[in-house]
């Protein structure tokens, strides 16, 4: 062992963010006391960050299986069968505390992180979306990190040619202090050619091959595992710096070497760099694995083993040829002038064992590193505010006074209003692929060769999470699956990215432990399976926590792209008809918020099996041809809907003359509450009465609600022969107001 | 028409152009590692979009030291077809093969969205298919796409009808507001003094099928195709 390694004090364990009895395990598994480079190895593969260690007995309760599923959780990426042998790879991951501390780098290194989990497993990379959460954006550095994340994502996704076809932000000012930066990626990939990272054959040799390893970075993971506080920004060396263009040649890279028949297995170097893809390569295979750092490629002279492995420098590979595959390894890499070295070989011992110099410095057992890690199962209960949150009296709460003002507050509002600011800053139709751009309930990329296409989207209503996690966790499940039904594809997948606040605090726990069954409960029902995912915890800044935020990333299969469906109106005199039903769900609405000032009351009512019938209703009429456009109405409900479908189309504008039945309702509940499973569509009017029959035989309630026509939004309240006019808008207006008002905000400030 | 892409470190919209040449138009097409002197056997080439090392220094500064470049430019003197898309065109600018500059869009944004491209000489072979003054919707997408040249150069090139298009409304004006990235006198494409390299910022090959949303961008290709066959005619005769 290392001489001059420092003694392990008490001081130097907690700076490693390990408490005592983890230390303890540490020394019961080596059988002595660890040394400095091994101390840093335990802390970062133990970090929450990389072992999961709160959430690994609550995740395991999530489907994961299904006839289609490839690949599920404990890979690079998940994968799922889409036929004609070919597979959608996908995982979605978060960048949340390096974000905040640069937006930039911290941004763009997540999209990096992202896009090298996809393509190590021998997809090549067609499509990203990004769930962004920030704070109101009167103040200045929500302002300043906004436009530093958008840049990063801008910098990073358009240099690597991969489109950025959707995606969602919402502001809040619960994330003003602890913005949220998740990234999803989908790849593809021949069902037969997928990469695992996995170091089998002992005697295989171990290829390093990417960027050069540097001093960033360093504690990136166990930086990821703690809580803000004002010093944070003094935290901004762990921040990695990205390098889009080494990541292109990467990924050319990877793919030559994949076509070629000489990989055993591949894994990228994120969070906690060389040793976590070391050990968890060695780990899968049950092998060990023998490193020398001293032909490890490097930035600079004078750097420790500590350093060597902990580094998270970004853009860099680890491999298993093929034995005797060396040379062509590394004449592939060199094409694309990427560096590389063979770094070691595989063992039979399990033990993985890092040299320098000649001398061993660190030698431990890679299963106990990847897998051994400690596991909590950590105490939860609900916060005392909990009955305060969903508490929401509806008589002292005026209804709406003026339909015309509120509809136009909330067009303007930033988490309704429409992001063109931001999605035209990213390359969005590189590749060729885009059949629906951002904008829409899912972004529609096509897969070329095929007749088919693949729909995405990311959702999360945080506010119905805080409101009520478990309700809220399944209303995002319902939610994603809505929209990608509205674009007719059938949802087959999901990936999570599960954001919280600190699990060692009992509410944020229960917190997570609810979304989780409130996720395995909506999964099951929809048999969509849970491939891949992500968790992120301590996302709070001085004590403060983010709303739950368990993010989610669902994919959807497009059988026939002729059978595609847009949520813009297409033809003047097409009827609207409105498929489900509405009931008296203002609690966590955005009208709440945007014109009372209020986050409160229970989230909306959602049954799982009324959703299902819709899903399968709005399936079928799309699949027969009888629709003209869906849309799913969601925050700001069916008039921020409609207005929707009237405005967001990409070649004109419509208006449309809508009469809404009030029932018993108050007028604002009809007009903006977002009640669940409700599907705005257009059709012909002579194919009326087919869809009417169709959601008769499906069980879903529906209504002629008015007409594509004319050039203003005409929306009137009541029953029959006793309607008010309550909304008169030129579209031209509710136009300048939706798609200009994030611009504006921006560019003035 | 045996097309030859070239590929260059970080481009990325080389599979794009490949795609069209071959899938949607039935033409054949090589991709062309930049590290290759000789482009032998091909009728045109095309230097396609992305991010040719990074952008590093400035967009196109590096790529036009590679060796497929010098081939380019004997490729180009004998009269055969060069057309640069995007960062084709700010390589073509650097390599001195056009006259001019890029500089960062106005807004110092990346920008991503369809343009509207007036043709203002339907008499070149990248544009024989269109009418003149014929209005093409092309999507752009680039940081670096606001074209600057000397106003002496600039005469040379309006008096010899080498601005090939500019950005204009839906209607086909040319104003100030319908340029997106401060292009000077809203050039979005121009060629060489033969007419047989032409760069382009708008990105044709993004909008040659119906299921995108917009098939304008065929003409471009088409236009290539027809000026090919045409020259193939009048070598016979």
């Amino acid at each position: 062992m290392q001489a001059s390694t420092p003694p392990i004090t008490k001081e130097l364990i907690a700076q490693h963010n390990l408490t005592s009895e983890e230390y303890q395990k540490i020394i019961d598994i080596l059988g002595r006391e660890p040394n400095l480079t091994e101390l840093g190895m335990f802390s970062v593969m133990w970090s929450e960050h990389c072992s999961y260690k709160s959430s690994r007995v609550h995740l395991k309760k999530l489907p994961t299986t299904g006839p289609r599923v490839v690949q599920g959780p404990g890979e690079n990426a998940g994968a799922i069968d889409i036929g004609d042998g070919l597979c959608v790879v996908f995982k979605m991951e978060s960048h949340n505390h390096p974000s905040f501390i640069e937006p930039y780098q911290g941004a763009a290194t997540g999209v990096g992180g992202i896009l090298r989990d996809i393509f190590t497993m021998g997809a090549r990379p067609i499509a990203l979306l990004d769930s962004l959460r920030f704070g109101e954006l009167h103040s200045p550095k929500t302002r300043h990190l906004m436009k530093g994340v958008v840049s990063g994502i801008a910098g990073y996704g358009n240099c690597m040619g991969v489109p950025t076809v959707g995606g969602e932000i919402v502001f809040n000012d619960i994330y003003a202090l602890n913005p949220l930066v998740n990234v999803f990626c989908l790849g593809l990939a021949h069902k037969d050619k997928i990469f695992r990272g996995t170091a089998a054959g002992v005697g295989n040799p171990v290829i390093y091959f990417g960027s050069k390893t540097g001093r960033d970075g360093i504690h990136g993971a166990t930086m990821a595992s703690d809580s803000f506080d004002d010093q944070s920004e003094q935290k901004r060396p762990t921040v990695q710096v990205g390098d889009p263009f080494t990541e292109k040649l990467l990924l050319e890279a990877c793919l030559e070497l994949m076509e070629r028949d000489l990989l055993v297995g591949i894994q990228d170097m994120g969070a906690a760099g060389l040793t976590s893809s070391s050990c968890e390569m060695a780990s899968r295979a049950g092998n060990g694995m023998e490193l020398d750092l001293t032909v490890v490629p490097r930035r600079e002279p004078g750097m420790t083993p500590y350093e060597i492995m902990l580094s998270e420098s970004q853009e860099r590979m680890l491999m298993v040829a093929k034995a005797g595959k060396e040379e062509d390894c590394i004449a592939i890499c060199r094409k694309w002038d990427v560096d590389v070295a063979v770094v070691g070989t595989v063992t039979a011992d399990g033990i993985l064992r890092v040299k320098d110099q000649g001398k061993v410095v660190a030698e431990i057992p890679a299963k106990s590193l990847a897998d051994d890690g400690p596991r909590y199962e950590r105490h939860y209960q609900p916060p005392a505010y909990q009955d305060m949150l969903t508490n929401l009296n509806y008589d002292a709460l005026p209804d709406v006074k003026d339909a015309n003002v509120a509809l136009l507050a909330l067009l303007e509002s930033p988490t309704i209003a429409s992001k063109r600011w931001v999605y035209e800053q990213y390359d969005h139709m590189v590749r060729t692929n885009t059949m629906v751009r951002p904008g829409s309930d899912a972004a529609v990329v096509r897969i070329k060769g095929t007749k088919k296409a693949v729909a995405m989207t990311v959702d999360c209503n945080s506010r119905y999470c805080l409101l009520n996690p478990y309700e809220g966790a399944r209303l995002a499940v319902a939610e994603a699956a809505r929209n990608l039904v509205c674009s007719g594809a059938v949802p087959i997948g999901l990936t999570d990215c599960l954001n919280f606040g600190n699990p060692e605090r009992p509410e944020i726990m229960w917190q997570f432990v609810m979304a989780i069954e409130g996720m395995k409960d909506a999964c099951e029902h929809f048999q969509i399976p849970i491939v891949s995912g992500n968790v992120s915890f301590y996302n709070e800044t001085n004590g403060l926590s983010i709303y739950p935020t368990p993010m989610l990333g669902m994919v959807g299969l497009i059988d026939d792209v002729e059978r595609s469906m847009t949520q813009w109106f297409k033809q003047e005199g097409d009827e609207i008809l409105l498929l489900g039903s509405s009931r008296e769900d203002l609690g966590g609405s955005e009208y709440l918020k945007v014109v009372h000032a209020r986050e409160q009351g229970s989230p909306p009512y959602l049954s799982l099996t009324a959703e299902k019938a819709l899903h399968d209703c709005v399936l079928s009429l799309i699949q027969n041809g009888f629709l003209r456009s869906a849309h799913d109405c969601s925050e700001g409900g069916v008039v921020v809907a409609l207005t929707e479908s009237c405005i967001s189309g990409p070649e004109r504008t419509f208006g449309a003359v809508v009469r809404l039945n009030r029932g018993r309702l108050r007028k604002d509940a009809v007009l903006f509450g977002e009640s669940q499973s409700r599907v705005l569509v257009s059709a012909k009017p002579v194919d009326r009465q087919a869809i009417l029959s169709e959601a008769r035989r499906f069980g879903v309630p529906v209504e002629v609600v008015g007409a594509v026509s004319g050039e203003r939004l005409v929306v009137s309240v009541g029953e029959e022969g006793l309607m008010e006019q309550v909304i008169d808008q030129p579209v031209a207006t509710l136009y300048d107001r939706w798609a200009f008002s994030l611009e504006r905000t921006l560019n003035h400030s | 028409m045996n097309v030859g892409v070239l590929v260059f470190p970080g481009s990325n919209c080389d599979h794009d152009c490949a795609h069209v040449l071959k899938d949607v138009l039935g033409q054949n097409a090589t991709m062309v590692w930049h590290k290759e002197s000789s482009l032998a056997g091909l009728d045109a080439v095309i230097l396609p979009g992305g991010f040719s090392y990074g952008d590093y220094l400035r967009t196109g500064a590096i790529a036009r030291f590679s060796p497929v470049m010098q081939a380019v430019k004997q490729f180009a003197a004998e009269g055969k077809l060069v057309l640069g898309i995007c960062n084709g065109f700010q390589i073509l600018l650097e390599a001195g093969l056009l006259p001019g500059a890029m500089l960062r869009n106005k807004s110092l944004h990346f920008i991503c969205r369809e343009t509207y491209v007036k043709v203002e000489n339907a008499a070149t072979p990248f544009t024989n298919a269109c009418k003149p003054g014929q209005v093409l919707k092309i999507p752009i997408a680039h940081a670096d796409g606001n074209y600057y040249t000397d106003p002496v150069t600039l005469a040379g090139l309006q008096a010899n009808a080498q601005v090939t298009f500019r950005y204009c409304t839906v209607e086909g004006t040319v104003t100030p507001g319908s340029c997106p990235n401060g292009s000077l006198d809203n050039i979005a494409g121009l060629c060489n003094a033969e007419g047989n390299v032409l760069g382009m910022m708008p990105h044709p090959e993004r909008c040659t099928e119906t299921m995108l949303g917009n098939e304008d961008g065929r003409l471009i290709f088409q236009s290539m195709i027809a000026s090919l066959e045409h020259k193939q005619v009048a070598e016979v005769r």
